[in-house]
């Protein structure tokens, strides 16, 4: 049995158990659907709650109350049986390492929602109803489709010592300027610009989401706005500036802070490329390393605080906005 | 379609851009002359190089890890850029020695067993959550019930929480259940990450179904049943398609959940977490770490160029798990 529902070994096996996870949830549909019919006449709660129950029960046990218990450890010591107050936060908030790790974070959650906002901006400006735009566009959206393990590969690559593109440039660039022999810097090792040469992955990954969401954008200003801008006499990059940009400021702060979300919370680059060594950790990254590494959960616990605390002014924004919107209609 | 108009509306992430400017443009009579003048207007040739140039700078870093892959030598591999394979002259040194390797090779450098279980992983967890949230959207859309509102946002407010502060608790769960380190952790994982946003994704779409017409079913005698397969489903479709990709291409992609529920053996550990692993282990041997990582990303962009359509039309209704 424990091969057959737990740990299959074999392909078959594995696809079997597959089907059956699948039909076990198909028939939890089912029976939902089938009790939310039984007797004719339910109050709208009861028949509310039956629907419910499934999400709400899986986001309780996965998502809630872990989330309690994580605070909750966050204020104990590493084994999760003394209370440590918050020696924790002190001991996160203090340390240089975990100062510069802060540092990191602070950085990325900017600079890269900043830099793949602005190129995306602009990419999506020039390519509009340009006769090239389908192809163009998905070059640039396509690395939102591979891993963030694939795309540190791929750059790790580009970056390595010996063959990669970018020190063979160097190498190329300092020729030209008579320099003999130059050798290439170790791109992923010498702080702090290792930092810098991650975040050029997490750029090249979100450009893409940015100049989608902001084409989008750009193509919903209704021409008469765009035309009475003309009028007034107002052309290119004035035009751009003063009636573009201020037209799409709402999907500009969108597409802003979910970037940056995703910079604060992902670790895979960090990880895959470097490890996270050479003072070039973030936050979520040492939070992977204390938990299930070091075994630190009263540290580790005090870290996902952290990445919690920076996100909750995000989520009162975002719950404000669907507020506002509920309101209009 | 409107389906998309009104998540834009709403505004939270997806803010307006929504039925964009096809419907605003050729929709409106007489603009077709002034709409036209404008485009000559805007497309210039130095533009569109600019974006291409763009374009291929993009590309670039991908390519030259493709070529890689392909090529046979590791000596040369290791001490020649990438682009001198594409010098006519060595075009022979092509070979496809490295993908048999990774794919039927024996020893560590195999991801056979690691690409089944990206599969085996991925498929419940993207189909779970689309039935667990097509139930959940049913109900704060058609139903009327106390509470419904503060319970939509609660949900929608659990999108942006970093899921890193449910892991380790998560984890002792798990343990306690004798769960652990099997299939089903990843999938009730990546079901629990997924179902906020599902949730408030099907949601936008749901209620912009006409509401006469559920009413007029209602009217006939259609129960629950009735209504949600004859009517919601077939009228869901776009909707649960673009909420699919989404989670498709997370799920596939992720390395946080693998790493920490699923560890690193063949039997579970999907190709993410190996080749992340290789690729701290394995150094510089980019012979075979070139090859593992197109063998992972065949699949999602396969299916991200098949269904892109419908990944940007979820990108812009409502917004993106990150």
């Amino acid at each position: 049995m424990d091969a057959l529902l737990l740990h299959p070994t074999t392909i078959g096996g594995k696809l079997l158990l597959m089907v059956l996870a699948i039909a076990l949830f198909a028939l939890i549909m089912g029976l939902v659907l089938f009790m939310s019919q039984l007797p004719k006449r339910l109050p709208s709660w009861v028949t509310a709650l039956i629907f419910l129950f499934p999400a709400l029960a899986l986001v309780c046990f996965g998502l809630i109350y872990p989330a309690l218990v994580t605070i909750k450890n966050s204020f104990f010591d590493e084994t999760s049986t003394g209370f440590v107050g918050v020696a924790n936060f002190a001991t996160v908030l203090t340390d240089a390492e975990f100062l510069t790790t802060l540092r990191n974070t602070l950085a990325w959650v900017v600079l890269v929602p900043l830099v793949s906002t602005g190129i995306g901006l602009i990419y999506a400006v020039l390519v509009d109803r340009a006769k090239v735009e389908k192809v163009a566009k998905t070059l640039i959206f396509m690395p939102m489709a591979i891993s963030m393990v694939g795309a540190s590969i791929i750059w790790k690559f580009v970056y390595d010592n010996r063959v990669g593109a970018l020190s063979r440039l160097y190498v190329t660039v300092a020729g030209w300027f008579g320099v003999e022999d130059a050798t290439a810097p170790q791109w992923l090792m010498d702080a702090p610009w290792n930092t810098f040469f991650l975040m050029v992955v997490m750029i090249w990954i979100q450009a893409g989401f940015a100049m989608t969401v902001l084409s989008a954008s750009i193509k919903a200003i209704p021409d008469d706005i765009i035309e009475a801008g003309r009028l007034d006499g107002l052309t290119g990059v004035k035009l751009f500036r003063y009636v573009t940009v201020p037209m799409i400021r709402p999907s500009l702060v969108v597409v802003m802070t979910t970037v940056a979300m995703t910079a604060l919370k992902a670790f895979d680059i960090v990880r895959t490329m470097q490890g996270g060594f050479y003072h070039a950790s973030v936050v979520a990254n040492d939070f992977y390393t204390e938990s299930f590494n070091n075994h630190n959960k009263g540290v580790g616990a005090a870290l996902a605080v952290l990445l919690f605390v920076i996100v909750v002014p995000v989520i009162a924004y975002n719950v404000n906005q669907l507020r506002k919107a509920e309101d209009i209609r | 379609m409107s389906g998309l108009a009104a998540p834009a509306e709403s505004g939270i992430r997806g803010t307006g851009p929504g039925n964009g400017g096809r419907g605003a443009r050729s929709g409106r009579p007489g603009g077709g002359d002034r709409a036209a003048a404008a485009k000559r207007r805007l497309t210039s040739p130095w533009a569109s190089a600019i974006a291409v140039a763009i374009g291929l700078v993009w590309s670039v870093p991908t390519f030259g890890l493709l070529v890689t892959s392909f090529r046979g030598s590791v000596k040369d591999i290791r001490t020649t850029g990438w682009w001198e394979a594409l010098n006519p002259s060595n075009w022979g040194g092509f070979s496809l020695d490295h993908y048999r390797t990774v794919l039927s090779g024996s020893g560590t450098a195999n991801l056979a067993d690691y690409f089944i279980n990206s599969i085996v992983m991925t498929l419940p967890a993207v189909i779970i959550p689309i039935f667990l949230a097509l139930l959940a959207a049913y109900a704060f859309a058609w139903l009327d019930f106390k509470g419904s509102n503060i319970l939509f946002v609660g949900i929608f407010a659990l999108q942006v929480v970093p899921i890193q502060v449910a892991m380790v608790p998560l984890l002792t769960q798990y343990v306690n259940l004798g769960l652990n380190a099997s299939f089903w952790v990843l999938w009730l994982s990546h079901a629990m990450f997924g179902l906020p946003l599902a949730i408030f994704l099907l949601h936008n779409f749901m209620k912009d179904i006409p509401r006469s017409l559920v009413e007029a079913a209602r009217v006939d005698g259609a129960g629950h049943v009735t209504i949600f397969f004859r009517i919601i489903l077939p009228l869901m479709v776009p909707a649960i398609a673009s909420f699919a990709i989404f989670q498709f291409l997370w799920v596939w992609n992720d390395l946080l959940v693998a790493l920490a529920f699923g560890g690193n053996t063949p039997d579970l550990a999907p190709i993410t977490a190996r080749l992340a692993d290789m690729a701290g282990s394995l150094g510089a041997k980019w012979h075979l770490l070139s090859a593992g990582a197109f063998v992972s990303m065949i699949v999602p962009v396969a299916v991200f160029l098949g269904l892109q359509r419908y990944f940007v039309r979820g990108l812009l209704a409502g917004s993106v798990k990150g």
